[in-house]
């Protein structure tokens, strides 16, 4: 477990920027302490600080996880946001697509949304526009 | 082979033409009974079968048809059933198992047409009725009546009643004949043997059940090639049956141990479990429980799931669920988040809602030691093998995401489903982790809450893994319990007694058995500073204090055990623990002992023992030896109860251990002080009143002999010169050696009976300094057994207040 480097911060931000603009900060600064991201592995957690004292203790290969997991860093060292941060993306997310309860059991089910199945959507979207899924009961189902 | 055209030929056999409706005439012409008509028409050869057929009514053919063994047409077949299914079905068993044996009854039901009938001509017709095609007029033989002979008005029916009666009445003599038989012979033949009982038994259960007779011990071997069920579960309610009430129904000669051990086999066979196993089972619960037990592992339990009040309320998880048509209701009221899943029209593990992560599906009684840990917020705690993560997930909602849980499993493919689920659950104070949970203290320990969900036999799930009944052998059982001693201390040690919130450790198996329940947290007892509390939950029966040769602690009341077939849950057993000290003693009956006796003042105890170590940790830092003359003494005064070859090998490993980790050394050195379990051959039976006895005399009898033994030893001066220079030298480096072990002993001080004496002895003593030089080898018979001919008569006399014990 090691604090991230300069180069894989600024990879990782840019990415969670698409999703949530400059809301970046809200993640580090929260209410309830302070959270900060350690690479492990090559994958990204969001752990807050009072889990670092234990954890430290803990041996790197025995180490298997902590906290939250963000996403990875790719062989290629391109990062790859996983499902797992879903829950801290949502609330911040600048574009928004809902579906409609037709289309939301297909769509967990691994299926294509056709555009029929689209509920709402935040206005002003451009294309390839990094999103949050949600049901139309504002459940957050995916990151796209 | 053109159709002959010719109006007067009736149209005649299963054909549509012959459906054809002609007109009146030609319709009632068949149905009237006209002898004539029949003689007056050209039958074909078909035509007169079918004739002779209806003359004689479906049952004689049908009969005549299989007794015959020719095959029967397949036209004939289905008018027959038509007309009298029933009487064909039983006809064509009985006909099929007697195999011709005895064609008497369809004989004589045959000759009893024949007389009606006329002779030959009818015989081949009743030979030859099998080829003809089955009539689609169903006139149930109108024909034959008027060729009655007896002058009944019986129709072909009611005369198939009554021969049907009367084969019945037949069979049934010969079975009784068969029966009859088999009671005739004196039941020794091994076949015989149990159909014998189980046909007295069976036909006199329902009128006296005294009568039951245990069929002799030799044979079972029919049974065991080739077991016949439904006898077995007979047998099994009948033995069930006279055990209720022994002493009126027992068959004379016969033992009660003789008959449980046929019901063992008899379940064994019928439910299909290893002997082992079954005999454990039988050792754990009286007969009607024990089938009720086998029974509930038959069938699987309920499907439970506990609503993830992280993410949502059980109120709207349950309105989401039955919307998507899943059956379901709270679990009880002794559970505020588990729901019971009756059945489901969607897969459950599969529903947006746990996609989402707002349920996990958790066993009802996987729910139990989570509540009986109860952490509170803020704290570290640590689940020692957490896979596949539903209790450690419970942990975490009921922490609300605060603190931090340490959740640590051996195996690591079982890992990731922990990963898994804690991601999905949305649980973000949790530190995943892939040790041997022996390893703990060493890696991190001090934690407030540890729940120790240890690996076990399984014997209490097996209505899900129906594997463990055979597989399970006396090894498997044994390597459990002794992994999960080894846990359990781990564990314990992992604890800090001086929490403010915590210092709890759960310890809980899926398993019935007594060897890895109680056994194992007695175990603990003795080696550990912990006492057991209750788990805070209202419903459960209480475990053991006693199974048959073992005694445990009287405390294990509080720990409780889970069945299948009382609570509708898997078999569980959970044991909430306190650690009152961290540190740990060598040999620790001491502790339980002061555990037991102090009980009633445990608040006092609770908030003794923490200061008290924390304030003789220090001076244990600093030991230096000549300050600490009084620990010889104090070390004396307590070897009186440990054995004398113990304290040299404690002693020796306490130097050793000194170099390396001193808090052990400390633990190990006190424990040695209270060092009170290795009484060599003392039954544990009596270990725990003896000492709490003995602590009481100890601290009588330290009071009263230490002046005597300074008495004592002046005399042994004068008398035993030769010997003083030999032990001085070796009391000295031993002195050296055992005042730093025995200061730290002291400063971990377990026994707070011990610490009042302390000043009054050291005050006493400090005066005589080097008289415990020489009296140090007393304390060490080993190296001068004969010398100590001395541990003077003060000695001996506690020596012989031991032996007393």
């Amino acid at each position: 477990m090691r604090p991230l480097t300069e180069e894989e911060t600024r990879v990782m931000f840019e990415k969670i920027a698409k999703y949530i603009g400059e809301n970046l900060q809200l993640l580090v600064d929260r209410p309830d302490g302070t959270y900060c991201f350690r690479l492990h592995n090559d994958r990204v957690y969001y752990v807050s600080e009072k889990m670092l004292k234990l954890a430290a203790n803990i041996s790197r290969d025995k180490l298997v996880s902590l906290g939250t997991c963000f996403g990875k860093f790719t062989k290629t060292h391109k990062f790859r946001l996983h499902i797992t941060a879903l829950d801290y993306l949502a609330p911040y997310a600048k574009y928004k697509v809902w579906i409609k309860p037709g289309a939301e059991q297909s769509f967990l089910y691994g299926n294509h949304v056709l555009k029929s199945g689209l509920g709402r959507i935040t206005e002003s979207t451009s294309q390839y526009q990094g999103v949050v899924v949600y049901s139309m009961a504002d459940i957050p189902l995916e990151i796209l | 082979m053109g159709r002959k055209l010719d109006p007067t030929k009736e149209k005649r056999g299963p054909g549509r033409k012959a459906r054809k409706q002609r007109g009146a005439e030609t319709e009632l012409a068949r149905f009237l009974p006209a002898a004539g008509d029949e003689n007056s028409k050209r039958l074909s050869s078909r035509a007169r079968k079918r004739a002779a057929k209806r003359r004689l009514g479906s049952v004689e053919a049908s009969k005549t048809n299989e007794s015959l063994g020719t095959k029967p047409s397949p036209g004939k077949l289905p008018k027959e059933a038509v007309q009298t299914p029933g009487k064909k079905g039983t006809q064509a068993l009985f006909n099929a198992a007697r195999d011709k044996k005895h064609p008497v009854p369809a004989h004589s039901s045959d000759e009893e047409e024949d007389s009606e009938d006329d002779g030959t001509v009818e015989q081949r017709d009743l030979w030859g009725s099998e080829d003809s095609d089955a009539d689609m007029v169903d006139d149930y033989g109108v024909d034959s009546d008027s060729e009655e002979a007896d002058g009944e008005e019986l129709l072909p029916i009611e005369r198939a009643a009554q021969k049907q009666k009367a084969w019945e009445a037949a069979a049934g003599a010969q079975w009784s004949e068969e029966e009859t038989d088999e009671e005739d012979e004196e039941g020794m033949s091994p076949e015989s043997g149990p159909t014998k009982d189980e046909a007295e038994g069976g036909l006199q259960i329902n009128v006296d059940e005294e009568e039951f007779v245990l069929p002799p011990a030799g044979e079972l071997d029919l049974d065991a090639q080739a077991p016949d069920l439904q006898r077995v579960h007979k047998r099994i309610q009948d033995i069930v049956g006279v055990l209720r009430d022994f002493g009126a129904q027992r068959e004379e000669g016969r033992s009660r141990p003789e008959y449980l051990g046929r019901l063992q086999k008899d379940l064994a066979t019928y439910y299909s479990y290893g002997d082992f196993l079954l005999g454990k089972l039988v050792e754990l619960f009286p007969a009607p429980e024990l089938i009720e037990f086998l029974e509930a592992n038959e069938v699987p339990r309920p499907i439970t799931l506990r609503t993830n009040t992280l993410k949502t309320r059980r109120r709207d998880l349950a309105q989401a669920l039955i919307n998507r048509g899943v059956n379901l209701d709270p679990l009880g009221k002794w559970s505020k988040t588990g729901l019971v899943v009756y059945d489901s029209s969607v897969p459950i593990g599969a529903t947006p809602e746990y996609l989402a992560g707002h349920y996990m599906l958790q066993g009802a009684s996987s729910m139990l030691p989570v509540m009986a840990l109860a952490p509170q917020e803020h704290e570290w705690i640590l689940d020692m093998c957490c896979a596949p993560g539903g209790k450690t997930s419970y942990i975490a909602q009921l922490m609300k995401n605060t603190g931090v849980i340490l959740a640590n499993d051996a195996n690591a493919e079982r890992l990731k489903s922990v990963v898994g689920n804690l991601h999905r659950l949305g649980v973000t104070n949790a530190i995943i982790s892939h040790y041997d949970g022996r390893q703990f203290p060493k890696v991190v320990g001090g934690f407030d809450r540890v729940l120790l969900d240890a690996p076990c036999s399984g014997t209490g799930i097996i209505s899900k893994d129906p594997a463990v009944k055979t597989n399970k052998d006396e090894k498997d059982v044994l390597r459990c319990a002794h992994l999960q001693k080894e846990l359990l201390l781990s564990a314990i040690d992992s604890v800090n007694a001086t929490s403010k919130t915590g210092g709890y450790l759960v310890y809980c198996t899926c398993s019935v058995m007594v060897e890895e329940n109680e056994w194992v947290v007695d175990y603990a007892l003795k080696k550990r500073s912990v006492r057991l509390v209750p788990t805070g939950l209202d419903f459960g029966q209480e475990g053991f204090t006693r199974f048959r040769e073992r005694r445990f602690h009287p405390t294990l009341r509080s720990t409780r055990r889970f069945y299948p077939h009382t609570h509708n849950m898997d078999g569980f057993f959970i044991a909430k623990f306190k650690k009152f000290s961290n540190s740990i003693p060598q040999a620790g009956t001491g502790n339980s002992a002061t555990g037991t006796s102090t009980d009633l003042d445990s608040p006092d105890l609770k908030g003794q023992i923490p200061p008290k170590s924390e304030n003789s940790s220090q001076p244990a830092k600093k030991a230096k030896v000549a300050t600490e003359a009084k620990q010889p003494l104090q070390k004396r005064q307590r070897s009186n109860k440990a054995s004398f070859q113990k304290l040299n090998g404690v002693s020796k490993g306490a130097e050793s251990e000194l170099c390396t980790v001193p808090s052990i050394t400390k633990v190990q050195a006190s424990s040695r002080l209270q060092g009170s379990s290795k009484l060599p051959g003392k039954a544990d039976v009596t270990r725990e009143p003896k000492m709490t006895g003995k602590l009481k005399k100890l601290r009588f009898s330290k009071k009263a002999a230490s002046p005597r033994q300074s008495a004592l030893f002046k005399g042994r001066d004068t008398g035993t010169p030769a010997v003083q220079p030999l032990s001085e030298t070796q009391a000295t480096p031993r002195l050296k050696d055992r005042g730093q072990t025995l200061g730290k002993a002291k400063g971990a001080g377990k026994a707070k009976q011990q610490f009042p004496e302390e000043p009054g002895k050291k005050a006493k003593f400090q005066d005589s300094g080097t008289p415990e030089g020489p009296q140090v080898p007393t304390q060490v018979p080993t190296v001068t057994p004969r010398r100590s001919g001395r541990p003077p008569p003060a000695k001996r006399r506690k020596g012989a207040s031991q032996q007393l014990f």
